[in-house]
C-alpha cells in the first residue's frame, strides 16, 4: 500500500489521476474501519488532511461553499445559522470524537444511503462539486447517488466541496436510532421551508430528504408539491395559522410513500414507512411553529 | 514508511509504519504508549481519545501518516510535574475505576470538557453537558454513576481553584459532589 499526501489541490488532482484505485481518506471514520476490519485494502491512501483548500468555508454567488474536508464539528460550530438542517444533521453523527474529524465530504464519498448529511443536501438543493485534473463540475445532489454507496463521481475526480444555499426559512431533521448517540440511522428526514422561495430561484418552497429507506438517499417529491400547493392555495403563507391535520397527515403518508426500503437488521421496511410518515409530521409541526412565530415576530 | 509527530511534548519517529496502519497502533505498538486501549476498532467506545492537533479524537481512526508532522496527546501526557492531573486524580477519589478499560479515553474526553467550560472561564458543565461530551465512551462494566460523579468532583475543583485563585475561595466548595 502506499501512502500519498498532496500538500495542495492541484497534487491531490494529480495524484488521483495518476492513481485512479487510490481510496482518498479525510477523517477516516469509514475508511479506517475498513481497514482495520481487512475489508478493504487499497493500494493507496491518499490523504485529504493536507490540502488547506479542502477545509474552507467561502460563498459563491448566493450559495455557501463548504470545502469537502470541514469537519462536522465546525459545521456544528460555525454554520448552525446559515444551516440549521445541516447542523442538526452533525450533531446526530457518531459521537464528538467522531465528529471532530468526519467529513460531508467523506459522507458523499461513501455513498451511504444512511449518511446523515444527504437529507439536508436533498433538502437543500445542494451542490456537490468534483474535481479532476480535466476540470470542475457541480452534481445536483440529487442526481449525485447511484445506488447502496455509489456515486457518479468518476475515477480521476475528489469531492472538492458542496455548495448550498443558506436558510431563508425553518429547517429540521430527525432522525430514528436505538439511542440518541452513535448511531446508524434506521430511518431520517430532513424537511426545509424556503417561504420566498429559494437564493438560485430553482425549486419550490418545501424541500424533503429521506435517508436509510431506500438503496439511496430519495426526495419526497410528491409531498413537496401537495404541501406547497396547499400552503399556496390557502393562503398559509400569508395567514401564518396552524396546519389543518388533514395536511400534516397527508405530507407524512406522501413522505413514508416515497421511500423505498428494505428489511434488514436495522428494521424492517415496514417500520421505515411507519417512522418516516411520523418523522415527516413532527418535522413539519416543528418547522410550521417556528415559521409562525418568526413571522409574527416580523409584523 | 516513516512517522515523525510530537507526542505529549515530545518528538518522535516511528520506522517501518505500514500504509494502512492506525495511529493507536503506532502509539501502543511501536512508541510504548499503552495508555490509549485498542477495543472497537471502529469509533464505536471511544477507549482510544487522544488529543490530535488539541481535537479528542479516536486514535483508531487516524491512519498513522495523517498524524504525521502533528501534536498527539495521550493519557499519558496529561500529568505533569506537579503530579495527576484533577480529572485522573478525580477518578481514583470518586471510584471512577473498575476494570480500568474505558478509564485512559474517559479521562482524556472529560479533560476536554474541563479544558473548554472551566479551563476556559465558563461555569461547571451541566449533567447534559457531560453525558453529551463522554456520549461516544462506553464502560461495559457499567460504572457511569461514578464516572459521572468523578468529571463533577473534577469540574468543582478546578473551579474552586479558580474561585481561590482570584481571590473569592470558598471553603469547602471543592469537595462538592463527592
Amino acid at each position: 500500500m502506499d501512502f500519498l499526501r498532496p500538500a495542495t489541490l492541484q497534487q491531490a488532482l494529480e495524484a488521483k489521476a495518476e492513481r485512479p484505485a487510490a481510496v482518498p481518506i479525510a477523517g477516516g471514520t469509514d475508511v479506517m474501519v475498513e481497514i482495520n476490519f481487512d475489508t478493504r485494502r487499497p493500494d493507496a491512501l491518499l490523504d485529504l488532511n493536507q490540502v488547506a483548500e479542502l477545509a474552507e468555508i467561502g460563498s459563491d454567488g448566493g450559495l455557501l461553499r463548504v470545502g469537502a474536508c470541514v469537519s462536522y464539528a465546525r459545521i456544528i460550530g460555525e454554520l448552525g445559522r446559515e444551516l440549521p438542517g445541516l447542523a442538526l444533521a452533525s450533531r446526530t453523527v457518531g459521537s464528538p470524537q467522531i465528529r471532530n474529524r468526519g467529513t460531508v465530504g467523506g459522507n458523499l464519498g461513501a455513498a451511504s444511503p444512511a449518511g446523515d448529511a444527504h437529507p439536508v443536501l436533498l433538502a437543500c438543493d445542494a451542490l456537490v462539486e468534483a474535481a479532476s485534473v480535466r476540470g470542475t463540475r457541480l452534481i445536483p445532489a440529487a442526481g449525485f447517488y447511484q445506488g447502496p454507496k455509489r456515486s457518479v463521481l468518476a475515477p480521476d475526480e475528489l469531492i472538492t466541496a458542496f455548495r448550498i444555499g443558506p436558510a431563508m426559512g425553518p429547517q429540521q431533521f430527525a432522525k430514528i436510532g436505538t439511542r440518541n448517540a452513535m448511531v446508524i440511522a434506521v430511518c431520517s428526514f430532513a424537511l426545509s421551508l424556503w417561504p420566498q422561495g429559494r437564493p438560485a430561484g430553482t425549486g419550490g418552497t418545501i424541500g424533503t430528504g429521506i435517508g436509510s429507506a431506500g438503496p439511496v438517499p430519495l426526495r419526497a417529491t410528491d409531498a413537496e408539491e401537495f404541501l406547497a400547493a396547499e400552503l399556496a392555495s390557502a393562503g398559509l403563507w400569508e395567514s401564518g395559522v396552524a396546519l389543518p391535520s388533514t395536511v400534516t397527515h397527508t405530507f407524512g403518508e406522501l413522505v413514508a410513500g416515497a421511500a423505498r426500503p428494505i428489511d434488514d437488521v436495522r428494521g424492517t421496511a415496514a417500520y421505515r414507512r411507519h417512522a418516516l410518515s411520523v418523522l415527516a409530521r413532527r418535522t413539519l409541526g416543528w418547522t410550521w411553529d417556528s415559521y409562525r412565530k418568526g413571522a409574527r415576530q416580523c409584523a | 514508511m516513516r512517522v515523525s509527530m510530537r507526542v505529549n511534548g515530545r518528538r518522535v519517529t516511528a520506522e517501518d509504519v505500514w500504509e494502512g496502519e492506525s495511529l493507536l497502533f503506532v502509539l501502543r505498538e511501536r512508541l510504548g504508549l499503552p495508555g490509549s486501549k485498542n477495543a472497537c476498532e471502529q469509533g464505536e467506545c471511544g477507549s482510544c481519545t487522544v488529543y490530535l492537533d488539541d481535537s479528542p479524537v479516536c486514535a483508531c481512526l487516524v491512519a498513522a501518516g495523517q498524524a504525521g508532522g502533528r501534536d498527539v496527546v495521550t493519557v499519558e501526557g496529561l500529568a505533569g510535574a506537579a503530579g495527576l492531573d484533577a480529572v485522573q486524580q478525580a477518578f481514583m477519589d470518586a471510584g471512577a475505576v473498575q476494570c480500568g478499560f474505558c478509564t485512559p479515553g474517559l479521562i482524556v474526553q472529560a479533560h476536554y470538557l474541563l479544558r473548554e467550560t472551566v479551563d476556559a472561564g465558563g461555569p461547571v458543565p451541566d449533567d447534559g453537558e457531560i453525558r453529551e461530551v463522554l456520549a461516544g465512551n462506553l464502560c461495559r462494566c457499567t460504572g457511569y454513576e461514578k464516572i459521572l460523579d468523578a468529571v463533577r468532583l473534577a469540574a468543582a475543583r478546578k473551579a474552586a481553584a479558580a474561585a481561590a485563585a482570584a481571590g473569592q475561595a470558598e471553603p469547602g466548595q471543592a469537595e462538592v459532589g463527592r
